[in-house]
Parts: C-alpha cells; structure tokens; sequence
C-alpha cells in the first residue's frame, strides 16, 4: 500500500520542487530522476498487485486492479522516456531563444503537476475525485500548451481551456447523477467510491445510470479527442512543446478512456441493453474514419499525428464498446502500443523539426540523409502505428478485426477501409520526408534516440510475443470489464 | 403535485431553482458585460443562499463549508476579477451579441424543454421536485453553453464557463445535498485554479491581440487559405 502513496508523493515533491526551487541548468536530469523513482515505486506496485491481486487502500480512497496496474506502470514509463527526452529538446529550445528561465521552471513544475493528476485518475477509487483530477490535468497543462506565447498557442490554449472544460463540466455532472443513483440505495460518503458501486451495480436504477453514462462519454469524451468534440486536440498538440504532445497523446487520451471504461462497467452492471457498448463504438467508429481521413488533408507535422492519436483512441473506443472478451482485450492491448508507438514518433518528430527548423511538413526533406537515426525512426515508427506486422499495432488492429467481423460483420468492411486510408495518409507525407536529399544548410541535432529504440523494440515485442505476467493481467483486467476471458 | 402541501424547504427549493434559472436567461441577454458580470455574482449568492438553506434543514454542517467556499469564489472573487479586466480594457459592450437576441433567447427556451425531456425518465423514481431541481440545473449547464457561443467576448466565455459550474454544483447539492467533502474541496481547488489562469489568460490574450474578442483567435483551422 505504501506503493501508492509513493506514486502519488513524488510527483507531489516534484511540483513543489520545481516551483519553489531557484533556477537550475540541471533540471532536465532531475526531472528524469523524479520520474524514475516514480516508475520504480510504480514497478513495486505492480509487483505487489501480482503477488497479492487487487489491492483496496484501508480507507478505500485508493483500488489498484488488473485494469489500472499496467496503465499506471504506462504511465511511469512513458512519463520517464519522454523526460529523457525533454531535457536535452528543451535545452535547445532555450539556445533557440524561445523560452525563458522563468516559463523553463514552469514547464518542469506542471510536468510533475501532469503526472500527478494522471497517477490520482488511475488509482483513485473515487469516481469524484477522478473528476477532479482529470480537470487538474488540464489545468495542469493548458500553460504548457502556450509555453512558447505564440498568437498561435494563446489560441490554441484557449481553445484548449475552453473546450475540455465545458466538455468536463458535462462529466461532472454524470457523476452528480451516478451518485443520485447512488444515494438511493444507500447513503453516505462512501457511495461514490467505485468499489461499492460495482458492488452494488445491479441495485443502480439503469435510466439515471444511462442519463449519466451519455454526460461522462460526452464529457470525458472530450478528452479521448473523440469526434465531434476533437478540434481542440490537433491544435493543443501542434503548438504546445513536443515532450507535451507525447505525453498528451501517450497518457492523458489513455487516462479519459479508461474513465470511461470504469463508468461503463457500472452501467452495464445495472441495465442490459448494451446501450453503454452500442453509443461508444457510434462514437469511435465516427473518430476513426474521420481522423483517418483528415490525416490526408495535414500541412503540420505535429497535426498529422494528432489525427493518427484521434484515429487509434476512436478505434479503442469501438473496440471496448463491442464489449466480448476478444475486443476488450484487443483494446487494452491497444492502449498500450499506441501509447509506446505514438510517444516515440513525438520524439523523433521533434528532432525532425528542429533539425528543419520548422514543423511545415513541406519543407522537412531528406532525414535520413541528415541524420539517419530520426530518419529511420521516423520511418519505422510510422510503419508500425500504420499497423504493419510484425509490430504490436498490427496484433491489437488484427483481434479489433475479428472480434468486429464476429459479433457485427457488416462494419468490418468499415474498420477495413479506415485502416487502409489512413496508411496512406499517413505514407504519402512522410515518405517525402525520410528520403530523399537534404536541404542545403540542414544539420544534426543533438538528440537521444533511446527512447524511440526502446518503446519501438517493446511494440515489436508485444508483436511477436506477449510476456505471460502482462497476458495474465490482461486476461484479468478483461474478465473484470467484459465478465469472461479471451483464451 | 400541489405545492402548498409540500414542506417549507422543498418549496424554497423550489423558488431557488426558478431564481436560478431565471438569472441564467437574464445573463444570456445581456449585452452589456459590467450588467452580465454583476447577474452571475447574484446567480452565486442564490447559490450560496440554496447552500445556507440546504445545510440548515438537511443538519449537514459540512455544507456551511460549501456555502463559504461559494461565497468567496463565486460572488467576491471571480466577479472582481471579471469587473476589472472589463475597465481596464474598457470594453463595457458586447455589440455583436444583441444581434440575434431573440433567437437565443427562443434556442434558451427550447433548451430548458428539452431539459426536462431528457431527465423526464427519473420522474417514475422521485418526487418531482427533484425532477425539477435537476432539470434547471441541466438548463443552466446548458444556457451557460449557449452564453459562450452567443457572446464574442473572452469575459463572457468566462462568465458562461462559471456559470456551468454554478449549474452542477446546484445539482449538487439540491439531488445529492452536496456531494462527499473531498470531492467538494477538489472541485472548489479546480475552480479557484481555473480563475485564476483565465486572469493569465486574460493577460496573455491583451498581449498577443490587442483585444478580448475571441473571434480574432482563428488562425488555427483545418480550412486552407
């Protein structure tokens, strides 16, 4: 139990650490050594919960399961290569002249500020204080999406703020209603905790938890980037610092659906039309086609790939509305590869546009000329989140595949067709730019590539064989939200 | 129902809920932002009043917590705040959303009917009171939806913003008497959070535009110029 704490005690050190601390060249290395003691305490976590299963803090504030252990160990993880990024992306920024020492500090202090919030929505058992942090997650990073005080950035903050804060508000007041349901079957503070609602789901009066689930998608929808509530998410990537638009699209779109997943669970508790399953896959088959298709339309590197992150959370949202054994398992497979994918192709893509100088994807040319590492991690990256075996990606696309051609055979043609058009799109912008000559005047830049190394060789394993620990909790996470086993 | 059967604090409720819903439509036609500011500060303190109420006759002390929280917040802080940035930009009117008042006051209309249509189905499990304290906080939610995109001004998104919030906390505390203490304590940190980056916003967008009219913020979009 001390486990957790710890999670949530670090990031915690961190903020204030930063925000009080005076200015320091070295807070880049810092801020990677906080997010390695987090991933460690995070490691003892998922230890315990293997050896012991699902843990229920004494005051119960706190449920670690199968479903959240292995998205808070994600988390950690993708939170600790992307800091080892950062350090040395950020320093140039500063050279560069678009930072100052001041918003350097801010920058480091909200990145905790982020990790916290993300650590609070996966174990809390709270569903208000899961609220709560996923509103403090985007007040957390909304100033760092306007880091560099672009007109374009001020815009895209705004939009930001205003978007998933009306949209979260809706949230709210899902959960007002799951715990009205709640009240009447029980009192006191203890009704809102997932935990005893769970238990007691099929107690719930299914019309007000159906009411609510409509304001939590619509809500935390918002933040899944699902269509039509998506404009904010191209925009908040694009203009926000790198290392921000890696851990946006690898954690927070995660952390919003897995809110989601945990609300659906209660409904489809208490009433049993599927109604919950049938509203999720209208929603993310409508974000995968669309971000699928607007992937061709993109001028900005960075947008391109927020409309692939659009593209792959529409399909998870579909994935765990078809609800069998195969989908969900499928989607918390999916999770976890884009994630691993999508973080490092925001690493390599921030070295491409520094080395060009710019994020116009019309003027990136000839990376592997340049420097062949970006190059050929751009191009591999792309490749696997494309969906291209042997990697995870194309594992996880290929069971959303059969679980749909099983239980609803006439959208396959649909998910067939998405899959197909955003490999192209996605192809024809970046093939220009991996090869290719090289611009006159275009040099290396310093860059640590070991993250995008290690996240893809882990894609490539999950590819080729999934680990027995990491199967065995998804099989368990998977019985816990669709009620039997895949295998 | 008849309502003169019913007990004091349910009718009070009532009454509330109809003076909330109330100053959300006088916000919505409201062109003039120092007139608008000053209607979401009341709407706050009925707020606060319901809050008051609610601890009261329900003996749930923790609410008198609420009840200052929203006090200081909603009626004393934000409101300053808003009034200040209006003077110092001296932007007193908001032109362009007296345009088509009547259609928004019509779209407000239809919004608070299809509020009651949407939460109807919790009739056949509680009195209708409740039925109406959730439809008008559903309808506030709403209008302060229709608020942001009627008005063109960075102060009134704000004011329709918090207004949202003012419409789930009535919720709160009218369906569940306030929701357990810590969510409440998170909900009041967000939203004192939420304020004052809206201040550095604020700061930000005078910075970069030389204006508060949102509708200069448009340079990212997806349509090639």
């Amino acid at each position: 139990m001390i486990a957790v704490y710890l999670v949530l005690l670090i990031p915690l050190v961190g903020i204030v650490f930063f925000a009080l601390g005076g200015h320091r060249a070295d807070m880049g290395k810092l801020n990677v050594r906080f997010n390695a003691i987090c991933l460690l305490a995070t490691i003892w976590l998922a230890v315990n919960v293997l050896n012991q299963g699902t843990i229920l803090s004494d005051n119960k504030a706190f449920l670690i399961d199968p479903f959240n252990v292995y998205l808070i160990v994600l988390t950690a993880f993708v939170g600790l290569t992307t800091s080892i990024f950062s350090g040395p992306y950020m320093a140039h920024e500063k050279d560069l002249g678009k930072l100052t020492d001041n918003r350097l500090k801010l920058y480091y202090s909200m990145y905790q500020g982020f990790m916290l919030a993300m650590y609070l929505v996966l174990t809390t058992n709270n569903m208000g204080i899961m609220w709560v942090a996923m509103e403090g997650a985007t007040l957390a990073t909304v100033m760092l999406v306007s880091l560099y005080r672009t007109p374009e950035s001020i815009e895209a903050a705004w939009k930001y703020f205003i978007l998933c804060g009306v949209g979260i508000a809706q949230a709210l007041f899902g959960t007002i209603l799951l715990y009205y349901a709640a009240m009447q079957i029980g009192d006191g503070e203890s009704s809102l905790l997932w935990s005893v609602l769970y238990e007691n789901a099929s107690k719930l009066n299914p019309e007000i938890l159906e009411i609510a689930f409509v304001f939590m998608l619509v809500g935390y929808g918002t933040k899944i980037g699902l269509v039509p509530l998506h404009n904010w998410l191209p925009d908040a990537h694009s203009e926000g610092p790198t290392p921000m638009s890696a851990v946006l699209s690898g954690l927070l779109l995660n952390d919003a659906l897995y809110a989601v997943v945990r609300n659906k669970m209660l409904v489809d508790g208490a009433s049993h039309n599927h109604i919950a399953g049938y509203l999720m896959m209208g929603f993310g088959l409508l974000s995968f086609l669309v971000g699928a298709l607007f992937l061709h339309r993109q001028k900005d590197i960075k947008r391109l790939f927020s409309y692939s992150s659009i593209e792959h959370m529409g399909m998870m949202t579909f994935a765990f509305g078809i609800g069998g054994p195969m989908a969900t398992f499928a989607a918390l497979l999916h999770i976890t590869v884009h994630s691993l994918t999508k973080s490092a192709i925001f690493v390599t893509v921030g070295h491409a546009s520094q080395l060009a100088g710019t994020q116009s994807m019309d003027k990136i040319r000839g990376l592997i000329k340049t420097q062949p590492k970006v190059g050929w991690g751009l191009l591999i990256g792309t490749l696997a989140i494309a969906g291209f075996p042997p990697f995870g990606v194309f594992t996880s696309e290929f069971l959303v595949l059969l679980a749909t051609m099983h239980s609803y055979p006439w959208l396959a043609p649909l998910l067939l067709l998405g899959i197909g058009i955003a490999f192209a799109g996605l192809f024809r912008h970046i093939q220009p730019m991996v090869y290719g000559d090289k611009p006159e005047g275009q040099h290396p830049v310093k860059a640590n590539l070991w993250p995008v190394i290690i996240h893809l060789g882990l894609v490539l394993w999950l590819g080729l064989a999934i680990p027995e620990f990491l199967a065995n909790w998804f099989s368990q996470a998977t019985l816990l939200i669709s009620g039997s086993t895949p295998l | 129902m008849n309502i003169e059967q019913t007990d004091f604090y349910t009718q009070a409720i009532l009454s509330m809920a109809a003076l909330v819903g109330l100053t959300s439509f006088l916000m919505l036609g409201q062109g003039r932002l120092l007139r608008l500011i000053f209607v979401f500060a009341v709407q706050g303190f009925l707020l606060t009043l319901t809050t008051v109420l609610a601890a009261y006759s329900l003996n749930n002390p923790h609410l008198y917590i609420s009840a200052v929280l929203t006090l200081v917040l909603k009626v004393i802080f934000i409101p300053w705040m808003l009034r200040r940035e209006v003077l110092l930009m001296n932007t007193q009117r908001d032109v362009q959303a007296l345009a088509n008042k009547t259609l928004v006051m019509l779209g407000g209309a239809s919004l608070m009917v299809f509020s009651y249509y949407v939460l109807h189905p919790i009739v056949q499990t509680t009195s209708p009171v409740m039925l109406n304290a959730l439809a008008v906080s559903l309808s506030v939610v709403l209008l302060g939806m229709l608020l942001m995109i009627s008005h063109r001004q960075a102060v009134a998104h704000v004011v329709g913003f918090m207004s949202i919030e003012n419409g789930l906390f009535f919720a709160a505390i009218v369906a569940t008497k306030g929701m357990p203490m810590v969510v409440e304590l998170g909900v009041a940190f967000d939203v004192l959070v939420a304020a004052v980056l809206f201040g550095i916003f604020f700061l930000h967008i005078r910075t970069s535009i030389d204006s508060l009219d949102v509708d200069l913020l448009n340079k990212l979009n997806e349509v090639d110029k």
